[in-house]
C-alpha cells in the first residue's frame, strides 16, 4: 500500500475560505469602525476649549488663532498651517479661517490672558479684554477687567429677561390672535364671495357678512398696529442694551468693541484647568442637546433636527409596522400560492431596491399634491382661495408617510418569512384544538413569528432614520420656526414643516456659505444621527432579544 | 335529518371491486362491537385527481382504543384527519361518503369545524407545544373557547395534565416555558392540551415515534389508562405496540380497509391472508 499523501490537506480542508470568510469579515468591520472613529475623533472635539496662539509671522504680522490642521503640498513639499483666525467682520473678505506656510511662521505664543467671545453673529472672537464700557450697567468698578465682563454679561442677560423676554412673549400672543383673524377674514371673504355667485343668497345674509368682514378687518389692523408699536419697543430696548461694550485688544495693536450683548459666552483657553475645561465642553453639549440653530446652522444647539428626527422615525414606525406586518401576515398565511402571489412577492422584493427619491417624488405627487390639496379644499377652501396650504404643501405626516411607504417592504418580507418558517404542525395543533385561524394567527403565529417580525422592523427603522433625499422635497426645511409638538392646540401638528439631523448635514456641509466654519458641526451632527439610531436600534433589538427567549422554540 | 343508510343505498352502484369485501369485514366487526361513536361509510377521499381511501366503511368503538395499522402511504393518516375535517386545511382535497357521529354527517359543509375539532382532538406525530408557558399550553383549547374562570381553568390544567401524567413532574414550574421539558414531557403535555378541551375522541397519529422506549412506555401507560373516558384512535407503525395499547385493529393496505376487529382476533387468528403477511413482517 502507497503511503497517504500529505500536502494536500491545506486545500482539501477548505482553510483558504475560511480565512477569506474571516477576512472579509474583518474588512467590514473596520471600515465600520474607520468611519465611526473619524466621526468620533473629529465630532468629539469639537467642543473642547483649544489653545490660542498669539502668532507672529516673520512679515512681523500678528493675530490670534487656533491652530486646526496641517497639510503638505504633494509638489513642492511645502507644509502650511490652517488657523482659525475668528474676528470676521475684520478681515477684508469676511473670513475666518487663514492658511500660513510653515517657514513664515515666526513665533507661537500661549498668552494666558487671550479670550475667546462666542457671539449671536459673526462667529466667535478672539481678543484681550481690556476693559469694559457700560454706563447704563452699574459694575463693581475696583475688580478684575474679567470679572466685570462676566457681571456686565449677567446683567445683560438679567435685563434682557426683564424687558425684551416679556415683550416678545406679548408680541408671540398677539401674533398669535391676528393670524386667527386674519384666518377669520379669509374666511368670510370666502364666504362672501361665493354668495356672490349665487345670487339667490339672501341679502340680509350678505349684509350681516359684510359687515363681519369690516369688524375683522378693523381689528386685523389693530392688532398689527400693536404688534408693530411693541416690536420697535423691543428693538429699542435692544438696542439699548448694545450699548454695553468690552474693549478688546488685538495682536496688531488695534482695539475693537464687541457690545456684551452679543456675547454668548467667554473662554480663556489657555488659562483654564482641565476641570474648568471640562464644565465648558459640557455645557456646549448640553446646549447642542437642548438649543436651537444659530448663525445660518454652524453654531447652537441642534435640538430642532433631533426632535423632527425621532418625531419621524416614530411616526414613520406607527405607520409602516401595522401595515407592513398586515401585508405580510396575509401573503404568508392566507394568500393562496399562485402567479398572483408570486407576482406580488417579487413587487414587494423589487421595492426595496427602487430608489428612494423616487418614493420622494411619489410622496409629493400622491400624499402633497393628492391627498394634501384635497384636505385642504375640504377643510381650508378659504385658505386655498388665497393660496396658502395647510395639508397642500410638504411637512411632517406626509414625510414619515413616504419613508413609511419606503420601508414597508423590508417589514412585509421579513413578517412573511417569519410566518412561513413557523412549521405546519404548530398551526394543526392550534387547529386541532378547536381554534379558528384568526386565533391561531393571534395566539400563536404572531407571537412566534414577532422576533423574525422585530428584525425586519429594526432593519427598516435604520433606514429610514438615515435617509434624507425622500425628505428634501416632502417638507424637511433648513430652519423651520416652530417644532411639531407645542403647548398650541391642538398640540401635536403634523402639517408643520420640520428639521431633520440628515438633512441638517447635507446642509451645512454643502450648502453653507462657510464652509469651514460649519465643518465641525458637520462631525457632531453625524455623530448625534449615529448614536440616535443606535439607541433606537439597541431598544428594538433588546426588545427582539426579549421576545426570542419568550417565544422561540428550542428544537422546532 | 338525512338517513345514514338511505344515502348508502344510493351509493352502492359505484362500488370499488373491493368494497363488497370491506362491507363483510365491517359486519362482522359490527356484529362483536359495543355502541359506535362514529360510523364511516363509504368514505372516500380525492387528494385532486388521486383516490387515497376507497370507500371505507368503518365503525369506531365508544371508549375503546382502536388502532390503524398498515404499510406506510396506506391512508392510515389520511382516515383519522378525516374523523376530525384536519384535511380541509390542504388544498384539492375532496371526500365522498359519511362520517356519523351522533346521527350527524360530519363530513357535511355545514358542519361547524370549530365545534367538531373541540369534539375530536388530536395529537400529532412531532410534539409541538406552543411557545408559552406549560399552564397556558394546557389552557389554550379552552382559553380560545372563550373561558376565562381562573378556577376552572386551574382545575382543569391540573386535572389534564395529572391525567397525562405530567402533573409531578411540571407542578412547580407551570408558569415556564413549555418549550424547556424533554421530548417525552413534549408530547404528554400534548396529549394534556388535548384532553384540556374534554373531547369524546382523541385521535393519535403515531404520537410514540419520534420518542425513546421510556417516554413511549409512559404514553401506552397514559393510553392504557384513559380507556374507557375516551375513545382513542391511535395509528401507530409498531405491532407490539398495537397489541399493548389497543382493544380493536383495523389493517389498511392501499387506502382500502382489509380487516378490522378485536385486537386479540386480528393478531391471533387474522382471517384475510394480507393481514397475516402484514403482521407477521413479511411485507410493508
Ligand atoms: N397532502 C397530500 N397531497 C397529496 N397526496 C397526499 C397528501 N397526503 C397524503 N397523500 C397521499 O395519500 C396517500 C396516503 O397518505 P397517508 O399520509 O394517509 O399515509 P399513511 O398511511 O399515514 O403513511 P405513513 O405511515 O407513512 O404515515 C399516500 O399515497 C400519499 O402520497
Ligand atoms: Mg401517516
Amino acid at each position: 500500500m502507497t503511503p497517504i499523501r500529505h500536502g494536500t490537506r491545506f486545500w482539501r480542508q477548505g482553510e483558504p475560505l475560511v480565512w477569506a470568510t474571516g477576512g472579509t469579515l474583518a474588512f467590514v468591520l473596520l471600515s465600520t469602525v474607520l468611519l465611526i472613529g473619524v466621526v468620533l475623533v473629529h465630532g468629539l472635539g469639537v467642543f473642547w476649549p483649544s489653545p490660542v496662539a498669539e502668532i507672529t509671522l516673520a512679515d512681523g504680522t500678528r493675530f490670534h488663532g487656533q491652530q486646526v490642521q496641517t497639510e503638505t503640498h504633494p509638489g513642492t513639499g511645502g507644509v502650511s498651517v490652517q488657523f482659525k483666525t475668528a474676528n470676521r467682520e475684520l478681515d477684508p473678505q469676511r473670513l475666518d479661517f487663514r492658511w500660513v506656510a510653515q517657514e513664515a511662521l515666526h513665533r507661537l505664543d500661549y498668552p494666558a490672558d487671550v479670550m475667546v467671545v462666542e457671539r449671536l453673529e459673526n462667529g466667535s472672537f478672539f481678543g484681550c479684554l481690556e476693559r469694559v464700557d457700560a454706563a447704563g450697567l452699574d459694575l463693581p468698578a475696583d475688580v478684575p477687567v474679567l470679572e466685570q465682563l462676566v457681571a456686565a454679561l449677567t446683567a445683560v442677560r438679567s435685563e434682557r429677561a426683564a424687558r425684551i423676554a416679556p415683550l416678545a412673549a406679548q408680541i408671540q400672543t398677539l401674533n398669535r390672535e391676528l393670524q386667527r383673524v386674519q384666518d377669520t377674514l379669509l374666511r368670510l371673504r370666502y364666504r362672501r364671495q361665493r354668495s356672490v355667485e349665487q345670487p339667490d343668497a339672501a341679502a340680509d345674509a350678505n349684509a350681516t357678512c359684510d359687515a363681519a368682514i369690516a369688524r375683522a378687518a378693523a381689528r386685523q389692523q389693530e392688532l398689527q398696529a400693536r404688534s408693530d408699536e411693541l416690536g420697535a419697543e423691543q428693538r429699542a430696548v435692544a438696542a439699548a442694551l448694545r450699548q454695553a461694550t468690552a474693549v478688546f485688544r488685538l495682536p496688531s495693536g488695534d482695539t475693537h468693541n464687541v457690545a456684551v450683548a452679543d456675547m454668548v459666552r467667554v473662554w480663556q483657553p489657555n488659562a483654564m484647568s482641565v476641570w474648568a475645561k471640562c464644565r465648558h465642553y459640557a455645557a456646549k453639549v448640553w446646549e447642542l442637546l437642548s438649543d436651537e440653530p444659530r448663525e445660518s446652522n454652524t453654531e447652537g444647539g441642534l435640538f430642532p433636527a433631533i426632535f423632527g428626527t425621532v418625531m419621524l422615525v416614530f411616526l414613520m414606525a406607527i405607520t409602516c409596522f401595522p401595515l407592513g406586518v398586515v401585508a405580510g401576515v396575509y401573503l404568508g398565511e392566507y394568500a393562496r400560492e399562485g402567479p398572483l402571489v408570486k407576482t406580488v412577492r417579487i413587487a414587494v422584493n423589487n421595492l426595496a431596491g427602487v430608489p428612494s427619491i423616487v418614493y420622494g417624488i411619489f410622496g409629493l405627487g400622491f400624499f402633497v399634491y393628492g391627498i394634501g390639496r384635497l384636505l385642504d379644499e375640504w377643510f381650508y377652501p378659504h385658505l386655498v382661495e388665497a393660496n396658502k396650504m395647510v395639508f397642500g404643501t410638504g411637512g411632517l405626516l406626509w414625510a414619515s408617510l413616504t419613508l413609511g411607504l419606503l420601508t414597508v417592504p423590508v417589514v412585509i418580507v421579513s413578517t412573511e418569512e417569519a410566518i412561513r418558517t413557523i412549521p405546519q404542525g404548530v398551526r394543526a395543533s392550534s387547529l386541532a384544538l378547536g381554534a379558528t385561524k384568526f386565533q391561531t394567527l393571534v395566539r400563536v403565529l404572531l407571537p412566534m413569528s414577532s422576533p423574525g417580525i422585530m428584525t425586519g422592523f429594526i432593519l427598516a427603522m435604520a433606514r429610514a432614520a438615515g435617509e434624507v433625499a425622500p425628505l428634501m422635497i416632502t417638507g424637511v426645511v433648513k430652519l423651520a420656526p416652530t417644532l411639531p409638538v407645542d403647548t398650541q392646540f391642538p398640540y401635536f401638528h403634523p402639517d408643520r414643516k420640520f428639521m431633520h439631523l440628515g438633512f441638517h448635514i447635507f446642509d451645512i456641509g454643502f450648502q453653507s456659505p462657510n464652509v469651514e466654519a460649519s465643518k465641525p458641526m458637520v462631525f457632531v451632527t453625524t455623530f448625534l444621527l449615529v448614536l440616535i439610531v443606535l439607541v433606537m436600534s439597541s431598544v428594538a433589538i433588546y426588545l427582539r432579544n426579549s421576545m426570542r427567549r419568550r417565544f422561540q422554540s428550542r428544537d422546532i | 335529518m338525512k338517513m345514514p343508510w338511505m344515502i348508502a343505498d344510493e351509493k352502492t352502484t359505484n362500488m370499488s371491486p373491493s368494497h363488497a369485501e370491506q362491507a363483510t369485514a365491517a359486519a362482522a366487526a359490527r356484529a362483536e362491537l359495543p355502541a359506535p361513536i362514529a360510523r364511516v361509510h363509504d368514505l372516500r377521499l380525492f387528494y385532486g385527481a388521486t383516490e387515497a381511501l376507497h370507500g371505507i366503511v368503518m365503525d369506531f368503538p365508544r371508549h375503546q382504543v382502536t388502532s390503524l395499522i398498515g404499510p406506510s402511504g396506506c391512508g392510515k393518516s389520511t382516515l383519522l384527519r378525516c374523523l376530525n375535517r384536519m384535511n380541509d386545511l390542504i388544498d384539492d382535497v375532496r371526500t365522498t361518503g359519511q362520517i356519523l357521529m351522533d346521527g350527524q354527517d360530519i363530513t357535511d359543509p355545514a358542519v361547524d369545524v370549530i365545534e367538531l375539532r373541540r369534539r375530536v382532538g388530536m395529537v400529532f406525530q412531532r410534539p409541538t407545544p406552543f411557545p408559552k408557558s406549560i399552564y397556558e399550553n394546557v389552557a389554550y383549547g379552552l382559553r380560545i373557547a372563550g373561558v376565562r374562570d381562573r378556577a376552572t381553568l386551574d382545575e382543569v390544567v391540573e386535572s389534564s395534565l395529572q391525567r397525562a401524567a405530567l402533573w409531578d413532574e411540571v407542578k412547580d414550574r407551570l408558569g415556564e416555558s413549555a418549550m424547556g421539558l424533554s421530548g417525552g414531557q413534549h408530547q404528554r403535555l400534548c396529549i394534556a392540551r388535548a384532553i384540556a378541551v374534554n373531547p369524546e375522541i382523541i385521535l393519535m397519529d403515531e404520537p410514540c415515534s419520534a420518542l425513546d422506549p421510556r417516554s413511549t412506555a409512559r404514553i401506552e401507560e397514559l393510553i392504557s389508562a384513559l380507556r374507557g373516558q375516551y375513545t382513542i384512535i391511535i395509528v401507530t407503525h409498531n405491532m407490539q405496540q398495537a397489541a399493548r395499547v389497543s382493544n380493536f385493529t383495523a389493517f389498511l393496505y392501499e387506502g382500502t380497509l382489509i380487516e378490522f376487529g378485536a385486537t386479540t382476533q386480528v393478531f391471533t387468528t387474522p382471517r384475510k391472508k394480507e393481514t397475516e403477511d402484514y403482521i407477521t413482517g413479511r411485507f410493508g
